[in-house]
């Protein structure tokens, strides 16, 4: 028996709501990149704030889980300390910071530097699930796209990009094309964080205002679209971590100082603490920066 | 160190400390009671019912309450009540034509059986601010009439007996059901109405109001306004027959509108619908307006790219609860997404001010 508010069902939804959202779930591994609607349910959170990903978490969450939950790759962001004591709260379960703790982790805007293993499942939130939506705003119109494999909108968006600016515009929520065959939102996730889409951890997306649910499973082919001649390339701040030294990992920059000083450091909290646990050191560690 | 993003949990417990706070105000000032403005707030209590989808003036008002006043918080509090509750079963549809009315009013005939009943109305009130309301007077009681009958006809059946008005027959299709499925297009109409029913008050007020001022008209009537409390009745397998489990104060609106005949049909009227909980009568209006509006392609009417003509603009955009909730959420922290546009500028300055250089060189 899990410590959880007895006035609610074990991850706040009923039982049958879980069941339309393993439904949705079981169908969307099946079809990978491919969006199943499903009848997303209010919940105590507002729309945009990871209602999707809440759902989709609540459907999976067992009590025996170790969950984490970030947002902007942090675990101390607002939002993600909402969420996880939501989840504290209505499941009772155990919680990490950790990555490789964890069972299960729901993210908002990353996926985690640490790379994923097999028997993890990443939960994102997803605000628009459409990659088409910005060409074409009709639903009717990008479901027929989807089914006749008509991607050809997207890839005139992008060739134009390289005509106007010299280079694909699109920083996060870089489109993917899943086993050669659905174009798929990835979430607006960095362009950096792409390469980690294929993973050995089940990779679920949910959008609770959109009513869609879509995955990827372990293993899959997941390839950002590009061109022979502009071939895709992940980028980042072109910096190391000043906390931890790293230079490979996705950074965030703040503004230090009124003179508008910067510092960059890893926006994945647990990678960076872990990091300077371990001894590693930047450029700013041990100096009072703040 | 740097440590302005640590503590979020210390900030969120503060926050709703500070909110319960000034959600009192003053607490010199008595505390407003659920039975207050439960009974004295009843036109809000009646909207968030309405967008709430849930028929219980306590509830509302507990979440008028919370909210503030901030009648979209409040629906949305008792929306996600809503989605905790178990469905036990389902009524019979509500019979509007045994509405006992408190008020029914028809634009299209001078009177009819039954009546003109203006019941409880702004619509002839003068816009001065009463101070004597401000002076806590009490108001003086209304006469009484005799009462009326018990049920009066309805206004387009008139209409319908000389085959002048389109007729809406009875289906046999199971509606579908918009909290319980995902919304899909092209939605029919009972889903289109179920949609309309939840949309924002402010957003089919306008929908229908751009209709009015020409961006897809449609000549409209209101053929009959009746507000007033019907039974809902509810089969019981184990019993075999209807109990009634209650009442409910509907707001009905049918309009009619022109409809100058198609290759099939001749010229006759046509109907919109509106139905909602409680006295919300600009919102039933509003909504038989956009329901009309949005009938064109079953009509044969043509199609003028007018907004209010386009279902699917229409009902994905009308829930105020998923609207203010995508729009809000652009408070929530974005810096990563942020950050990635931030380098791509940079590195497409860097780009276009190597380019300038080389031309100035050349």
């Amino acid at each position: 028996m899990t410590l959880h508010d007895q006035n609610y069902n074990f991850g706040y939804l009923d039982e049958q709501t879980k069941r339309m959202v393993r439904r949705a779930l079981l169908k969307a591994l099946a079809i990978p990149g491919y969006q199943v609607p499903f009848a997303s349910r209010e919940m105590p959170m507002p729309y945009g704030w990871g209602t999707g990903g809440v759902q989709v978490t609540a459907a999976c969450l067992t009590p025996e889980d170790t969950l984490k939950v970030i947002d902007q790759g942090a675990d101390d962001t607002t939002n993600a300390v909402s969420i996880r004591k939501f989840f504290q709260r209505t499941a009772g379960v155990a919680v990490t910071e950790h990555t490789e703790q964890a069972s299960l982790i729901q993210t908002r805007h990353r996926i985690p530097e640490t790379p994923l293993t097999e028997g993890q499942i990443l939960v994102y939130q997803v605000p628009i699930p459409e990659p088409l939506r910005f060409l074409e705003p009709r639903e009717t119109e990008t479901r027929r796209m989807h089914a006749l494999e008509d991607y050809g909108l997207m890839y005139v968006k992008l060739y134009e990009d390289i005509a106007h600016n010299g280079e694909i515009s699109t920083a996060y929520a870089y489109p993917v094309k899943v086993e050669g065959r659905y174009v798929m939102d990835p979430s607006p996730i960095p362009r950096f964080d792409n390469p980690k889409l294929e993973s050995a951890a089940i990779q679920l997306f949910g959008a609770g205002r959109e009513q869609r649910i879509y995955a990827l499973p372990p293993y899959c082919q997941v390839v950002s679209l590009d061109f022979e001649d502009h071939p895709f390339e992940a980028s980042k701040a072109d910096h190391d971590c000043d906390l931890c030294g790293c230079a490979t990992s996705y950074l965030d920059e703040i503004i230090v100082d009124d003179a508008g000083g910067r510092m960059f450091i890893c926006s994945d909290t647990d990678f960076c603490a872990g990091r300077q646990a371990a001894g590693h050191i930047g450029r700013l560690s041990g100096k009072d920066t703040a | 160190m740097y440590v302005a993003v640590k503590g979020g949990e210390r900030a969120i417990d503060a926050a709703h400390d500070w909110l319960a706070e000034e959600r009192r105000g003053d607490p010199a000032i008595p505390e407003l009671s659920l039975a207050q403005i439960r009974e004295q707030m009843s036109l809000a209590v009646n909207r968030v019912m309405t967008e709430g989808s849930l028929y219980d003036p306590d509830l509302a008002a507990l979440a008028i309450k919370q909210a503030r006043g901030d009648l979209i918080e409040a629906i949305f509090l008792i929306r996600a009540y809503r989605t905790t509750l178990p469905r036990i079963g389902h009524s019979r549809p509500v019979d509007t034509g045994a509405m006992r009315c408190d008020r029914r009013i028809s634009a299209t005939f001078k009177d009819a059986p039954g009546g003109q009943v203006l019941g409880p109305t702004f619509d002839y009130t003068h816009r001065l601010l009463d101070f004597a309301l401000a002076a806590e007077g009490e108001a003086p009681l209304a006469r009484q009439a005799e009462p009326g009958p018990e049920t009066v006809p309805r206004i387009l059946d008139f209409l319908g007996r000389d085959g002048l008005i389109q007729e809406e027959p009875d289906g046999d299709a199971t509606p579908p059901d918009l909290t319980r499925e995902p919304l899909e297009f092209p939605a029919d109409r009972a889903l289109r109405l179920q949609s309309l029913t939840r949309s924002d008050e402010g957003f089919v007020l306008g929908m229908a109001y751009s209709s009015q001022r020409g961006y897809g008209r449609n000549h409209p009537f209101v053929g009959e306004l009746r507000i007033g409390a019907v039974e809902v009745m509810m089969g019981i397998p184990e019993l075999g027959f209807d109990v009634c489990i209650g009442d409910i104060t509907l707001t009905e609106c049918e309009t009619v509108n022109q409809f100058t005949g198609s290759k099939t049909e001749p010229a006759q009227f046509t109907r919109g619908y509106g139905l909602v909980f409680g006295q919300t009568e600009r919102k039933a209006i509003s909504m038989a307006l956009v329901d009309r509006a949005l009938r064109w392609e079953e009509l044969g009417e043509e199609n003028v790219g007018a907004p209010v003509q386009d279902a699917e603009f229409v009902l994905a955009h009308g829930d105020n609860i998923q609207a203010t909730g995508f729009l809000e959420h652009i408070k929530l922290p974005h810096y990563v997404d942020f950050q990635s546009e931030l380098e791509l500028v940079r590195k497409m300055r860097r780009g276009a001010r190597a380019a300038q250089m080389q031309e100035a060189a050349e």
